[in-house]
C-alpha cells in the first residue's frame, strides 16, 4: 500500500491530496485555509490537513508528487521568447528573475515547504514530476472507475501541452494527440473573459453564465461567430485549433489580447471591469461559448475515432464548462461521461498522486464506491461538535442544538419554504470549485425573488449570475431533461418543457434585466434565461443528510429541488471552518445558519460590528 | 548540484543542447540577482509562466 502525497502549487489553485493504496483519502485546496482565493502559495495547510486525515507523517510517504514538470515549462518559456524575439523583451526581463530565484529550483521550494509542515529526512523523500496533462488525465480516469475510456484534457497550458486526447485502460494511460502552446482552447476562452471585463483564471464561469443573455437569433451573434472563426481561431476537423497570434498578446506580453485589434474587429472596446453590460457583450459571450462547444464536440469525436471507447473522461479547466459538457452528453457520442469535479489545477494534485500510485508503483485500482472513487468529492476537513460549540462560545453565538436529523432537516426545510436563505454547513468540505451540499447556501427555487436576493444581499455579486439547483437524484427527470447522474454540478440540462412558461414574442428585444426577472418556469430561481440549469443530482448514497433535507423540502412543498450556491461572498473562498461560516452568516443578510446539529437564527444573534470590514477583506473577482 | 544534474539529464533527454548557453548566461544573471537582492515578485497578470 503506497502512501502518496500530491501537490499542485506556484501558479494558481494550490492544493494537496493523499492517496493510500490507490484509495483517495483526503484532498483540499489551500485557498480554503489561507482565505486567499486561487492562492498560488505552497499548500502547507492542505498538506498538513491531508497528512493528519490519513494519519501519516512525511517520513512515512513513499512519494511526494508535484503536478507538472518545471524544467519542461522553463523550456517552453525560453523557446517562446526565442521564437517571438525581439518582441516580449519586457515580459522576458520580468519573468526570468522569478524563474531564476524560485521556479527553476522547484525541488528546493518543495523541500522547504514540506519542512514548514514538519521535520523529515530529506534523503528518504522521493520526489516525482508527472506531466501536467497526465496529472489531469489521471485525476479523471482513475477516479472514474471505468476500466477503459477515452480521455480528453483541455486547459490553458501545462508545460507545452494545452489539449490532449488519450486512452485509459486498466492502470495504463496513453496519449495519441497533443496540441501545444500557444494554441490553446483555454487561453482562447480566457482572452474573451478578459475582453468582456472579467478576471482571467477566475471569471471564465461568469462568461459562461453571461452567454445565455446573448440572442441566438441575432445577426450580431452570427457575425461574431464568423469573425471569431475568420480572424481569431481556425478550427480543424479533429478539434485542434490555430490561434492567430497577431490578435493575442499572452505569449510574450502582459495582457491577453491586442485590444485595439479586437476593438476594430468586434466594433466595441474592451468592457471595463464592473462596466455596464450591454447586449453586444452578451452576444459576444454567446458567440465564443458556441465556438468553444464546437471545439469540444470535435475533440470528443476525434477521441471516439482514435480510441473506439464508449466512455469518456474529461479534465482540465475547460472541462468545468458545464454547458459544453451538457451538449456533449446530448450528442450521445459516448454511453458514459465522467468529469473530474476538481477539473482545474487543484485537481492536478490528486491526479499526480493517482498517476504515481497506478503508473509508477503499479498498484491495482480500487473498486469504485457509488458512482466513482471520489467519495462524493467530500474529501476535505470536517469539524466535531466540540469544535462547533467552542467556536459558538468564542463569538457568543446563540444556537439551538437539534440532535435528531429528521427534526433538523424538517426545521431547515420549513425555513427554506418560508423564503429564508439558509447557510448549510455539514461534514467534510468539498474538493473542487463547487459547493455540493456541505458548504452551501440554500434557498427556495420557486421563489421568483430568490435569484435577486441571493446575488445582491447575500453574495454581493453581479445581478446577472445564475443559480444552480440541487435535485433529488430520483426526481431529476421531473424537472430537467437529464437522464445521467450529475453529482458534481458539471452538466447543464434544459428545464422540462412542461415546467416552462411561454415567453413574449419580443423577449429578446427586452432589456437584460427585464428578461432576467421575466417568469420562465415554476422553478424560476434556477431556470436560466435559455431555460437551462446547471444540475446537481443529490444521491442518498453519497450525502444522506443533504438528500434528507431536500426530501423534507419536498414533503413540505411538493418540490424535490432547492437552490444551491457556494457558501461565500464574492471574492471569498468557500468557507472551511465553522468560524468562517458564522462570520459569513453574520456579515450578509442570510437568515439561518445550520452547522452540524447547531441552528443559528439571525434574529437571535448578538450585534456584529465587523460586517463591512470583513467584506472588504475580499477583492472582487 | 542536484539541480545541475537534473538540468543536464533534462537537456540530454529532450536533446535541447542549444539551450545550454542561454541557461548558463541566465544562471550567471541569476547569481547577480541573488547577490544583488533584487525583487522576484511575480509581475504577471496571468500566470502562464
Amino acid at each position: 500500500m503506497k502512501k502518496i502525497l500530491g501537490i499542485s502549487a506556484f501558479y494558481h489553485d494550490s492544493a494537496a491530496a493523499v492517496v493510500v493504496g490507490g484509495e483517495i483519502i483526503a484532498a483540499a485546496q489551500e485557498e480554503r485555509f489561507t482565505r486567499e482565493k486561487h492562492t498560488p502559495s505552497f499548500p502547507r495547510n492542505s498538506v498538513q490537513y491531508c497528512l493528519d486525515e490519513a494519519g501519516l507523517h512525511i517520513n512515512e510517504l513513499d512519494a511526494v508528487v508535484f503536478y507538472d514538470k518545471p524544467l519542461l515549462k522553463f523550456e517552453r518559456l525560453l523557446e517562446t521568447y526565442y521564437a517571438f524575439s525581439p518582441r516580449g523583451l519586457v515580459s522576458f526581463l520580468k519573468a526570468i528573475p522569478v524563474w531564476l530565484r524560485e521556479k527553476m529550483f522547484l525541488k528546493r521550494l518543495l523541500y522547504q515547504g514540506l519542512r514548514e509542515v514538519e521535520p523529515y529526512d530529506r534523503n528518504k523523500l522521493k520526489l516525482l514530476f508527472p506531466e501536467h496533462h497526465l496529472s489531469h488525465a489521471a485525476s479523471a480516469f482513475y477516479a472514474s472507475g471505468f476500466d477503459t475510456a477515452a480521455i480528453v484534457t483541455v486547459d490553458g497550458v501545462g508545460e507545452w501541452c494545452t489539449t490532449a486526447i488519450g486512452r485509459g485502460q486498466g492502470r495504463k494511460i496513453e496519449f495519441f494527440r497533443e496540441l501545444e502552446f500557444p494554441h490553446s482552447v483555454g487561453l482562447l476562452y480566457s482572452a474573451f473573459t478578459y475582453y468582456l471585463g472579467f478576471t482571467v483564471n477566475s471569471g471564465e464561469y461568469k462568461l459562461m453564465g453571461l452567454a445565455p443573455y446573448g440572442n441566438p437569433n441575432a445577426d450580431e451573434t452570427r457575425k461574431f461567430v464568423d469573425l471569431i472563426k475568420a480572424h481569431v481561431v481556425a478550427i480543424k476537423e479533429d478539434g485542434s485549433v490555430w490561434l492567430n497570434q497577431s490578435m493575442f498578446n499572452y505569449a510574450t506580453g502582459l495582457r491577453m489580447v491586442h485590444e485595439r485589434k479586437w476593438q476594430k474587429l468586434f466594433g466595441f472596446p474592451r468592457r471595463t471591469p464592473e462596466g455596464e453590460l450591454q447586449q453586444r457583450h452578451c452576444n459576444l459571450a454567446l458567440a465564443i461559448q458556441q465556438v468553444t462547444e464546437e471545439i469540444v464536440l470535435k475533440l470528443a469525436h476525434e477521441a471516439k475515432r482514435l480510441t473506439g471507447a464508449d466512455k469518456v473522461c474529461l479534465a482540465g479547466g475547460v472541462a468545468l464548462n458545464c454547458v459544453a459538457n451538457g451538449k456533449l452528453l446530448r450528442e450521445n457520442l459516448f454511453h458514459d461521461i465522467y468529469i473530474q469535479p476538481a477539473a482545474g489545477d487543484a485537481g492536478g494534485a490528486l491526479g499526480a498522486a493517482l498517476a504515481a500510485s497506478h503508473i509508477y508503483f503499479g498498484e491495482e485500482r480500487v473498486q469504485p464506491g457509488f458512482y466513482d472513487t471520489m467519495k462524493g468529492s467530500y474529501l476535505g476537513p470536517s469539524y466535531s461538535d466540540k469544535e462547533i460549540e467552542l467556536m459558538s462560545r468564542k463569538v457568543k453565538a446563540v444556537y439551538t442544538r437539534i440532535q435528531d436529523s429528521g427534526e433538523l432537516t424538517r426545521l431547515t426545510a420549513n425555513k427554506l419554504a418560508q423564503g429564508n436563505v439558509v447557510g448549510w454547513f455539514q461534514g467534510r468540505m468539498e474538493f473542487g470549485p463547487r459547493a455540493l451540499g456541505n458548504r452551501s447556501i440554500l434557498g427556495d427555487p420557486r421563489n421568483p425573488e430568490m435569484q435577486r436576493k441571493l446575488n445582491l444581499k447575500i453574495k454581493y455579486r453581479e445581478g446577472f449570475r445564475p443559480f444552480a439547483p440541487s435535485v433529488l437524484a430520483e426526481d431529476t427527470e421531473a424537472y430537467f431533461t437529464l437522464s445521467s447522474p450529475s453529482p458534481y454540478m458539471l452538466l447543464v440540462a434544459p428545464v422540462q418543457e412542461r415546467r416552462r412558461f411561454p415567453l413574449p414574442a419580443d423577449y429578446h428585444k427586452q432589456s437584460l434585466w427585464d428578461r432576467l426577472y421575466y417568469m420562465r418556469s415554476d422553478i424560476q430561481s434556477v431556470t436560466h434565461l435559455d431555460f437551462s440549469a446547471r444540475v446537481q443530482t443529490v444521491h442518498r448514497e453519497t450525502n444522506p443528510l443533504y438528500w434528507q433535507l431536500i426530501n423534507s423540502f419536498k414533503e413540505l412543498t411538493g418540490y424535490g429541488v432547492v437552490v444551491n450556491t457556494s457558501f461565500n461572498v464574492r471574492g471569498e473562498p468557500i468557507v472551511c471552518t465553522p468560524e468562517d461560516a458564522y462570520r459569513c452568516f453574520m456579515s450578509t443578510e442570510m437568515d439561518v445558519l445550520v452547522i452540524g446539529q447547531y441552528v443559528y437564527l439571525k434574529e437571535d444573534q448578538p450585534d456584529w460590528h465587523n460586517r463591512e470590514r470583513w467584506r472588504h477583506n475580499f477583492k472582487p473577482d | 548540484m542536484e539541480f545541475l544534474e537534473d538540468l543536464w539529464m533534462f537537456m540530454k533527454h529532450r536533446k535541447k543542447y542549444w539551450l545550454t548557453p542561454i541557461i548558463i548566461v541566465l544562471l550567471l544573471l541569476g547569481l547577480l540577482i541573488v547577490f544583488g537582492g533584487g525583487s522576484a515578485l511575480a509581475p504577471f497578470i496571468y500566470t502562464l509562466f
